[in-house]
């Protein structure tokens, strides 16, 4: 602790040369206080704070990547249901059967979509947790003390959460690629236009997890509220399993979940699902394509203005 | 010191359903003073901070800070005054010049002024060699130190502190007093802190308001606390056999009241150095042998006793603010 007891002994010289560049210093800045007042400054830097926390301990992304290639390389590769009737039935039945079911010739490729919707939704839920976190241990006082807005801040983590998601969503995919997802529809827009969707997605959910940990200072609701939603947010949509095999019920709740319109968009872009040969075969997707578009940029710009106006009210101290 | 004020507040009042945190509390801070507000834990110092700097609305009154109304011009207040709260709020993944160029960002200083500021704040603070150190490494008066550096990073004028000492040791703390006197002394700047420690009001502070139970029970500057409770009491033995000379010793400049009991004197004193030296002149002069002499300056513990009463508090507090404080004081200790 020595280097907190020794306080430089300042000679009057320095202190006097000291106080006039700081005084002229101050002058300076008081004579031209070009300060950024916009309504959104210091947006980026409370996101850029997150992101470099994020990529700065990179056992975090690794570890928040094991389970999707878990679920992509065990469950994807071992949950063959194209295996099951391999050797019972021709082939090309077999790829007809696929094709009604899953809009494309494997169930592998059906359910890296949808693990690109996982990876999402599981960094989304935890987009709330770093509000929990920098109320616990300060931080969001001291934000809450300069004149950066309330929105500012709720709008930061969400976009660091959206980032987040992005990027190992984009991971997510690579590694679906390699293990043999189908890329016979890729393309710029295709994967684009998947994104765009996924951000979508990403965005309104972090939305929904931020808002709920508005007020929340204590992490064990928090992850309460996190494992409450996000399973039936999973399995209530169609990121694993095609709607129509679901009871009657199950399929309306479908209906209501945002994570399947995101999975049913990017099923109809990089899959090609939807597509006239799957129609034919029986697959029926959940929307059109224009309505998965609508459904979630009503879905995100909903929560986020939601989140915003509930952070003027609920974000003090 | 100008007497101008640079925080008016009036009537300020704080409920959390039906207790009352703080309860329609009136004062002024004048500009370039070092104001502290004593009090016991809960008596609602924190909770009049935190409303002051519009971290937390009232429930009625008024203030201003700065002459911004903190309900009209939250957002100003919050642009044109420093805060150091209670507990440490650098992100720990962060350097320390990391953290200090992130306060500025959301302050909106432009980065062409903030990156030599901050440099210039480190090195008052002493920090500069541990800028680009992680915020984990730093020791608990490192990382007040931070915080201090931080609070400074707008310019403000006014600065709020929120039990600046608690938990540090006996160095750091004097080393953050340094700071504070520096602040007021060189850069003319206005200090709000509260404190619970008796001797750093005492130290440090021009004037005191010493609260509790929400209410702002006194005002005043530290002797002038000391002297409401009496002044210094010096106690003289003499001799047994001896004239009664306490009308003498009461016309001695200063003193108040005098007492004899078989042996001694108990005097009252407004300055206890000046008049022993004076008592014992005249005692020897009256022929008498002093044989015992002790002097008792009222601290403000006792004056502060007095006010706020001895007993102890059943401390109501929630277990958020248990944490919290529990983080604050493990990290001052590392």
């Amino acid at each position: 602790m020595t280097e907190d007891v020794t306080r430089s002994t300042m000679t009057t010289q320095e202190a006097v040369t000291e106080e006039q560049k700081e005084r002229e210093a101050e002058r300076a800045f008081r004579a031209a206080p070009q300060l950024n007042k916009s309504p959104l400054h210091g947006l980026w830097a409370l996101t850029n704070r997150d992101l470099v926390k994020w990529y700065k301990n990179p056992i975090q992304l690794i570890i928040s990547l094991v389970q999707p290639v878990v679920w992509l390389g065990l469950f994807g590769k071992a949950f063959n249901i194209t295996g099951f009737f391999s050797g019972q039935v021709p082939p090309a039945q077999l790829n007809a059967i696929d094709l009604g079911t899953f809009g494309t010739t494997s169930y592998f490729s059906y359910l890296s979509a949808g693990m690109l919707a996982f990876i999402i939704l599981f960094t989304a839920a935890f987009a709330g947790m770093s509000v929990v976190w920098d109320r616990r241990f300060g931080f969001m006082n001291k934000a809450l003390s300069t004149p950066v807005s309330r929105g500012s801040i709720v709008i930061g983590k969400i976009a660091q959460s959206t980032i987040r998601s992005l990027i190992q969503a984009v991971i997510v995919l690579g590694i679906a690629v390699v293990l043999g997802m189908d890329t016979t529809n890729f393309s710029l827009l295709s994967v684009g236009g998947s994104f765009i969707m996924l951000f979508l997605m990403s965005f309104g959910l972090s939305a929904l997890f931020v808002m709920l940990a508005l007020r929340s200072s204590d992490w064990q609701t928090q992850m309460a509220i996190i494992n409450l939603l996000n399973l039936p947010l999973l399995f209530a949509s169609n990121a694993m399993l095609p709607v129509k095999i679901m009871p009657g019920w199950l399929q309306s709740v479908v209906k209501y979940n945002p994570v399947s319109y995101a999975v049913d968009g990017v099923r109809q872009m990089l899959l090609g699902a939807g597509s006239a040969a799957s129609t034919a075969a029986g697959y029926t997707t959940l929307a059109p394509l224009w309505v998965d578009f609508s459904v979630l940029t009503v879905f995100a710009v909903l929560l986020s203005v939601l989140g915003i106006v509930l952070s003027w009210r609920l974000l003090t101290k | 010191m100008s007497q101008q004020a640079i925080v008016k507040v009036e009537g300020l009042t704080k409920t959390f359903g039906q207790f009352k945190a703080v309860d329609g509390v009136s004062f002024e801070v004048h500009e370039g003073e070092i104001f502290g507000f004593l009090g016991p834990n809960g008596a609602g110092k924190t909770t009049t901070i935190n409303m002051l700097t519009t971290l937390l609305s009232s429930s009625g009154g008024n203030a201003s800070v700065g002459g911004l109304d903190i309900h009209k011009h939250a957002t100003e207040v919050r642009r044109n005054v420093g805060v150091v709260p209670q507990e440490y709020t650098a992100d720990e993944d962060l350097t320390g010049l990391q953290n200090i160029l992130l306060c500025a960002d959301l302050y909106g200083i432009p980065r062409s002024n903030s990156k030599p500021h901050a440099m210039e704040l480190l090195k008052l603070v002493e920090l500069q060699e541990a800028a680009d150190r992680k915020v984990s490494t730093y020791s608990g008066g490192m990382r007040r130190r931070l915080e201090l550096a931080c609070g400074l990073i707008n310019y403000p004028k006014l600065l709020f502190l929120d039990e600046p000492t608690l938990g540090l040791d006996v160095q750091t703390r004097t080393a953050v007093w340094n700071y504070i006197r520096m602040l007021k002394e060189e850069y003319r700047m206005t200090l709000f802190l509260t404190t619970h420690y008796l001797e750093e009001a005492d130290s440090l502070c021009d004037r005191i308001a010493i609260i509790d139970h929400g209410h702002i029970i006194k005002i005043g500057t530290p002797t002038e606390l000391k002297a409401s409770i009496g002044g210094d009491v010096i106690v003289v033995g003499v001799e047994e056999s001896g004239p009664d000379i306490s009308a003498d010793i009461e016309k001695i400049p200063l003193v108040k009241e005098v007492k004899k009991s078989d042996h001694e004197y108990r005097i009252k004193s407004e300055v206890g150095e000046e008049s022993s030296i004076q008592i014992i002149d005249l005692v020897r002069s009256k022929g008498l042998h002093v044989t015992k002499i002790s002097l008792t300056k009222p601290t403000l513990d006792e004056a502060y006793l007095e006010f706020t009463g001895r007993s102890l508090r059943e401390e109501e507090t929630n277990k958020m603010d248990m944490f919290k404080q529990r983080v604050t004081m493990m990290r001052a200790r590392r």
